[in-house]
């Protein structure tokens, strides 16, 4: 018999070993799949990787990708720091993509554009995100459900726009207008997608670090996350960094949208998002809820989603392996982080 | 009003509802089941769309529509277990197992769709479940045609509710579940084990939700899509609260959402053009969330709830 023992101390190692773990349970998992598909497990996983990260304009490709999750990512990894249970990432990001599609088609000049956009954007995600918060505080609905179910009201909402008001009268496609072209952000780099987006979010991730780790806030949001009695006995208003905590989620997740609609759509259609939001919870999970660690998790999923587009073109493999990859990666890196808090001891039969 | 009376009480407005609230009642059963005994189940979502693929296929492939309902019946109790090992085995936090589950059940679902089926502009279909009049009572009138000419799911569904009453309140393997779901301490001491019993509650849970799942692809749409459950589990978990952990009024809350539901498809197609359709799809999410609001404040989810339980660690 084996028996699960709680770990007294954690070694060191275990932060960075167990996501390198997790993934390479994941990839050998999931190369059953690719088998089952009648392709070469390695040449399928080579595809993925020369096609993500194999030369410059790739690793570009990947930035751009990785950009939404890492805004989603740390979204999600605040929330769960004080045990917000914020699955509405991706509602709040397209909420931000509505905004700042909004202002953005605007005529201003291009930098002021690029700011109310963003300020409209993380607005709008801020305000979905306080529903299932007020919700919690006030009358005591579970944030998963509200935050889950609003997703679907944001998204209907979406689309509520882009086939009617926001209807291409032109063409007759469900998309928006586009954004005016001096809000479009710039490319930093001739003849790629890399956008200015791509640098604030990769900027945002040591931001979010040092709110976490070194201010009053980020104090107040770990305490109450990890012994909410203990956070009151000590003086903090739990209901009120549940809120602040919310705001600042849920503007990070709209950031998200932000980036997708000025750096690379330009406009809003019903896809925007493939599930940037959703994503961000593995992101963030593999990132062990450390903001700095979601920019490598976010770029691992971003390498595994522009990968598989590539590697299904090439061996026919569904793409959809992405999607497999990142939910056996979530489940792998939770057994992994049981490893943290616990260890395997075998037990005599005697026992 | 008397025009809207009639409206809501038309045969085929009765039938609608009854068809709308038949998924999203086995799903709810299956979640109450679950969280009944201390696990939530945000695998939900996942597990019905898996469920629905593998019975679309099994149907599709042998022809047989119930050897279809057993696929996604054992697709569902496959994936309760998986959910069960991390989360009751394990005791990993079931908000984030639940994410991953539905993660990797619909992953699965799409990839495996796409090997067998291929890229088709024109998704596959199958010859789904005929609607079987019940002798005498389908002549009733009114309700007979809308309640007793229906899918054989159908009449499985409203056997099931009193079913699951009955085997909740009724039975000893239900106490167990109630007990482990308030107070695990006890009833280990009593001699109930904990582990055993979670998990055969989240596996029962999961053979409901590959139900639901089933009914979707083999009885409502007759084929497998992307967006054949679309928030569906979701609402399921809301209405469990709404329901308040029991099965009659988690089966009211069931025709409850669908009467919303069909109604908003009533307002769809009654020409209020100028107003986009997808305004009354939000209807059914935000009557959702409200009503939680409004229940939640006597809402009393089981004391275990989304605690593991370690036996060692008393």
């Amino acid at each position: 018999m084996f028996r699960l023992e709680v770990r007294t101390s954690t070694p060191a190692w275990f932060n960075l070993a167990l996501p390198l773990l997790a993934i390479a349970a994941t990839l050998v998992l999931c190369s059953g799949l690719i088998a089952l598909a009648g392709a070469g497990v390695l040449e399928s996983y080579g595809v993925m990787f020369t096609a993500s990260l194999g030369d410059s304009y790739a690793i570009t490709e990947t930035l751009v990708r990785a950009a939404p999750m890492i805004f989603t990512g740390l979204a999600v990894a605040v929330a769960f720091r004080a045990k917000f249970w914020n699955i509405g990432a991706e509602g709040q990001l397209l909420a931000g993509a509505v905004a700042s599609c909004f202002v953005g088609a605007i005529p201003m000049p291009g930098p002021l554009a690029m700011l109310l956009m963003a300020i409209a954007g993380a607005a709008a995600g801020a305000a979905v995100a306080l529903v299932p918060a007020t919700l919690r505080v006030r009358f005591k609905v579970d944030d998963v459900v509200s935050s889950l179910l609003l997703n679907s009201v944001i998204y209907y909402a979406l689309m509520a726009l882009i086939e009617g008001p926001w209807k291409d009268s032109f063409s007759g496609y469900p998309i928006s207008p586009p954004i005016e072209d001096s809000a479009n952000f710039p490319v930093l780099i001739e003849g790629t997608r890399l956008h200015l987006g791509v640098i604030v979010a990769l900027i945002a991730a040591p931001l979010i670090w040092f709110l976490i780790v070194r201010t009053t806030l980020g104090f107040r949001i770990r305490v109450t996350g990890e012994n909410p009695e203990a956070a009151r006995y000590g003086g903090i208003n739990v209901e009120r960094v549940l809120i602040s905590t919310a705001l600042l989620s849920g503007a990070l997740a709209g950031l998200a949208g932000v980036g997708e609609v000025g750096g690379v759509h330009f406009q809003v259609m019903s896809d925007i998002s493939p599930g940037y939001g959703y994503s961000g919870i593995v992101v963030a999970m593999l990132a062990r809820l450390n903001p700095l660690g979601v920019v490598p998790a976010a770029i691992f999923l971003a390498a595994v989603m522009t990968g598989a587009e590539a590697m299904s073109r090439a061996t026919g493999v569904p793409a959809f392996l992405s999607d497999v990859i990142q939910g056996t990666a979530l489940l792998a890196m939770l057994v992994a982080l049981l490893f943290t808090a616990y260890r395997i001891r075998r037990v005599g039969a005697s026992q | 009003m008397s025009a809207v009376f009639e409206q809501i009480f038309q045969v085929g407005f009765l039938a609608a509802i009854i068809r709308i609230a038949t998924p999203l009642a086995f799903a709810t059963l299956g979640e109450m089941f679950s969280e009944r005994a201390g696990v939530l189940n945000l695998g939900i979502e996942g597990i019905m769309l898996l469920s629905a693929m593998t019975g679309f296929t099994a149907t599709s492939l042998s022809g047989s529509l119930w050897l279809g309902v057993l696929a996604a019946v054992l697709t569902g109790m496959l994936m309760g277990a998986l959910h069960a090992l991390f989360t009751v085995a394990l005791g990993l936090s079931q908000h984030v197992c639940g994410i991953g589950v539905t993660l990797f059940s619909s992953g699965l679902a799409y990839f495996l769709y796409r090997l067998i089926f291929g890229q088709q502009s024109v998704p596959p279909s199958i010859k789904g479940f005929q609607t079987v009049p019940i002798p005498i009572l389908s002549d009733i009138p009114v309700l007979g045609p809308a309640v007793f000419n229906q899918f054989a799911l159908v009449y499985m569904a409203i056997i099931a509710i009193p079913l699951a009453a009955f085997v909740l309140y009724r039975t000893p393997w239900g106490l167990s579940v109630r007990m482990v779901g308030e107070n695990p301490r006890a009833a280990d001491s009593a001699g109930v084990s904990v582990i055993a019993t979670r998990f055969q509650a989240v596996i029962l849970g999961g053979a409901l939700m590959g139900l639901a799942g089933a009914f979707l692809s083999m009885a409502q749409f007759n084929a497998f899509t992307f967006g054949v459950v679309s928030g569906r589990g979701w609402v399921a978990i809301a209405l469990v609260v709404f329901g308040r952990w029991d099965p009659w009024r988690s089966a009211g809350a069931a025709l409850l959402f669908a009467f919303v539901d069909a109604l908003q498809l009533r307002m769809q197609a009654s020409g209020l053009g100028h107003i986009p359709y997808e305004t009354f799809l939000m209807l059914p999410f935000i009557f959702t969330i409200v009503a939680m609001a409004v229940m939640s404040r006597n809402a009393v989810a089981p004391s275990a709830l989304l605690k593991p339980f370690r036996r060692e660690e008393r």
